[in-house]
C-alpha cells in the first residue's frame, strides 16, 4: 500500500471535519430516534423548557446519556485499540489482551456474589477498578526480565489473565444461580438503561486519558520503529510504554465501566483509519476519536431497529458488524 | 568527531558473562568494524556502545563524558545506532521513516523546524532515496529498505554511526551498495563507523580498523592489513584458510580451505 485514501493534510482535515459532524448528527438521531417516537418540537422543550411529562424524562434521563456514552465510549475503544494494537505489535489487539474486560468482569462479579453489589452505577466503579488492576498486573508481568516490556511478553501476560480472571467469573456465576441476572446482561455490553451519573463519573478521566493520547502520538510514532530504534532515537520507551498504559487503562477501562464489555469497536475503526489516513498516530487519535464514536452510535441507532420494537445489545451488534472484518484482516495477515 | 570508549566494562546474560573488563577506544573519523564468530559478543558490544544494553560494571564514553550521565536525547544528537533487522510497520513510508531521525531534536515547543526539513531532505539525496520517498518500505526491495534506515540515522545528523550487520540479508549488489554509502559518509563527512559484518574481506576493504572478538575478548586490532593473517582467522574463526592481497584493491583477501571443486586452468577476468 503506497498511498491512504486520504493524502494531503486538507483532505485529511476535511476528512475529520466530516467525521465530527457525522458524530454530531449521530448523537442528535440518537436522542431523536426510539421505541418511543417523540417530535423534534418536545425534544428541544425537553432541554429548554423541562416539565417532568414522560416524552422530557425519555429524553434527558434515558436518550441522552445513551447518546453520550455511546460516543464516549466508540471514541475510547477505538482509541485505546489503536495504542493497544502499537504497544503490542500485534494488529489484533484490543482490551482483552491487557485483560481489562475479564478484570472488570471478575471484580463484578466478586462485588455481586460476596458484598451484595448491584445497579449499573456500583458496577461502573467496580468495573473500573477491576480493569485498572488487571491491566497493571498484566503490565507488571510483562516487564518482568532484562529486556523490560516486550509486546510478546505483555500479550501473554494478558492472555494468561483473561484466561484465568474469565474462569473464576464463570464459576462464581455457575455457583452463585439466580442472583446473577443483572451481571449476565451487563456480560453483554450494552449503552441503554445507563443515567447520567455513570457518564459524568467516567467522562473527566476519559477526556484527560484521550488529551494524553494526542500529546503522546509523536513518540508513538517513534516507538513503533521498535524498542532499539526508539531508544537510539533519545526516546525514554518506558516512560512512554508507562503513559501509553495509563492512557489505554482509562480509555478502555472508562468504556467498560460505562457499556460493559463492546467488541471489535477497537479492532475495526483503527483498521479503517490506518486505512484512511495511514500510520501517523498524530492522524490516527483524533479518527479514531470520531469514527469510534460514529461507529458505536450508528451501532446503537440500528439496534433498536434490528428486531423492532424490541432492542438488542449494542455489543450484540458489533459482533455482528465485528466478526466477518476480524476474519477479513486475519485472512490478509493483519494487513490493512 | 566523536570519540567513544568503553571502559572496563563488563556485561552478562544472566549467569554466562559476555564480556569480563573490556577496553575499547574507537577513534574518531575512522571506519571501524567488529568482526568475529556468531556468539562471540560482537553485536553485544556494539548494542552496549549505543546504550541499547547496560553494562553490569565500567562504563561507556562520548566525547569524554560517561554516557550513562548524558541525556538520551544528547546522545542521539551525537550518536546513531541501526540495530540489525528493523522492522518498520506496515504503510509506513520513506519520508515518514527519515523524518523519525529528527525525534533527538524535537521538543513540546519545538516541533518541526526548517533545520528538521532540511536534513531530512539532505538524507534523502545522500542516500538517492528522493524518488522514492512517498513509497512504502514494505514495498521497497531490501537493498532499498536498508537505505531507508541509513537514511533514518542520517537525519539524526549525528557525529558517528553505529550499525549492527547492515549488510545481512542483502544480495552481493546490495551490500556493495550500502557499504559504498557508508565509505562516501565516512570520506566526504569524516563521520565515525562502527559496524559488524559477517563478510571478512568486506571489512578488510572498507575498514580503516577492524576489532575480532573472541570469546567476550578483543582478540585483535588494528588496520586489516597489519593483524590479519591466517593465524588470526584460525583462532576467531576456527577456521583454516590462505589470506592473500586483493587484486583489485590490494586489501587482505582470505580464501577458506575446504572441500570444493578445482579447475585446473583458472578463468581469470
Amino acid at each position: 500500500m503506497d498511498t491512504t485514501l486520504l493524502a494531503t493534510r486538507t483532505q485529511k482535515t476535511a476528512g475529520l471535519l466530516a467525521g465530527i459532524l457525522l458524530a454530531a448528527a449521530g448523537i442528535i438521531c440518537s436522542i431523536a430516534f426510539g421505541v418511543t417516537n417523540i417530535s423534534w418540537r418536545t425534544i428541544i422543550a425537553s432541554y429548554t423548557d423541562f416539565n417532568g411529562s414522560q416524552e422530557h424524562l425519555i429524553i434527558q434521563t434515558a436518550r441522552t446519556p445513551r447518546a453520550l456514552i455511546a460516543a464516549a465510549a466508540g471514541a475510547s475503544l477505538a482509541v485505546a485499540g489503536s495504542f493497544m494494537q502499537g504497544i503490542t505489535r500485534n494488529p489484533l489487539a484490543s482490551p482483552s489482551i491487557f485483560g481489562i474486560n475479564a478484570g472488570a468482569a471478575f471484580f463484578i462479579v466478586v462485588g455481586s456474589a460476596f458484598f451484595g453489589a448491584s445497579g449499573l452505577s456500583t458496577f461502573a466503579t467496580l468495573a473500573f477498578v477491576g480493569a485498572a488492576f488487571t491491566a497493571a498486573l498484566v503490565y507488571v508481568l510483562g516487564s518482568i526480565g532484562n529486556d523490560g516490556l516486550t509486546p510478546i511478553k505483555i500479550t501473554l501476560a494478558g492472555a494468561a489473565l483473561t484466561a484465568f480472571f474469565s474462569s473464576l467469573s464463570l464459576g462464581l456465576l455457575l455457583t452463585g444461580g439466580q442472583t446473577f441476572d443483572q451481571v449476565l446482561y451487563w456480560f453483554v455490553g450494552s449503552v441503554a438503561g445507563r443515567d447520567m451519573g455513570i457518564f459524568t463519573a467516567a467522562a473527566p478521566y476519559m477526556g484527560l486519558a484521550m488529551a494524553g493520547a494526542l500529546v503522546l502520538a509523536r513518540h508513538m510514532n517513534v516507538l513503533s520503529l521498535g524498542e532499539d530504534v526508539a531508544v537510539g532515537l533519545g526516546q525514554k520507551t518506558v516512560y512512554i510504554k508507562l503513559a501509553a498504559g495509563i492512557v489505554i487503562v482509562l480509555l478502555a477501562g472508562g468504556s467498560v465501566s460505562m457499556a460493559g464489555p463492546i467488541a471489535f469497536v477497537g479492532i475495526i475503526i483503527p483498521h479503517l483509519v490506518r486505512y484512511m489516513v495511514g500510520i501517523d498516530y498524530r492522524w490516527v487519535v483524533p479518527y479514531c476519536a470520531v469514527f469510534g464514536a460514529n461507529l458505536l452510535l450508528a451501532a446503537d441507532i440500528g439496534s433498536r431497529y434490528i428486531s423492532f420494537p424490541k432492542e438488542v445489545p449494542v455489543g450484540v451488534m458489533t459482533a455482528i458488524i465485528g466478526v466477518p472484518f476480524f476474519v477479513y484482516i486475519a485472512r490478509r495477515g493483519g494487513r490493512t | 568527531m566523536s570519540v567513544i570508549e568503553a571502559r572496563s566494562l563488563t556485561l552478562s546474560y544472566g549467569h554466562k558473562p559476555v564480556f569480563a573488563e573490556l577496553d575499547l577506544l574507537i577513534p574518531p573519523g575512522k571506519i571501524t568494524v567488529l568482526i568475529g564468530s556468531n556468539g562471540c559478543g560482537k553485536s553485544t558490544l556494539l548494542r552496549s556502545l549505543a546504550r541499547l544494553l547496560k553494562p553490569q560494571e565500567g562504563s561507556i564514553w562520548l566525547d569524554g563524558s560517561e554516557m550513562s550521565r548524558l541525556s538520551s536525547k544528547e546522545i542521539a544528537r551525537r550518536l546513531a545506532i541501526l540495530p540489525q533487522g528493523p522492522v518498520a510497520p506496515e504503510g509506513l513510508t520513506v519520508h515518514q521513516l527519515v523524518k523519525q531521525g529528527r525525534y533527538p531534536y524535537q521538543s513540546w515547543l519545538q516541533q518541526w523546524s526548517k533545520e528538521d526539513e532540511k536534513m531530512v531532505k539532505k538524507a534523502l539525496e545522500v542516500t538517492d532515496m528522493e524518488d522514492l520517498s512517498d513509497r512504502s518500505i514494505d514495498s521497497l526491495s531490501g537493498g532499498q529498505r536498508q537505505r531507508a534506515w541509513i537514511a533514518m540515522t542520517l537525519a539524526q545528523n549525528t557525529p558517528a554511526i553505529l550499525l549492527d550487520e547492515p549488510t545481512t540479508y542483502l544480495d552481493m549488489t546490495h551490500q556493495i551498495e550500502v557499504l559504498d554509502l557508508l565509505f562516501d559518509l565516512n570520506e566526504q563527512e569524516s563521520r565515525t563507523i562502527v559496524m559488524v559484518l559477517h563478510d571478512i574481506n568486506l571489512a578488510c576493504r572498507y575498514a580503516h580498523r577492524i576489532v575480532a572478538v573472541k570469546d567476550g575478548l578483543i582478540y585483535a586490532q588494528g588496520a586489516p592489513e597489519t593483524i590479519m593473517n591466517e593465524r588470526l582467522i584460525r583462532d576467531v574463526f576456527d577456521m583454516e584458510c590462505q589470506v592473500t592481497a586483493d587484486p583489485i584493491f590490494g586489501t587482505p583477501l582470505c580464501i577458506p580451505y575446504g572441500r570444493g571443486r578445482k579447475v585446473l586452468q583458472p578463468v581469470m577476468a
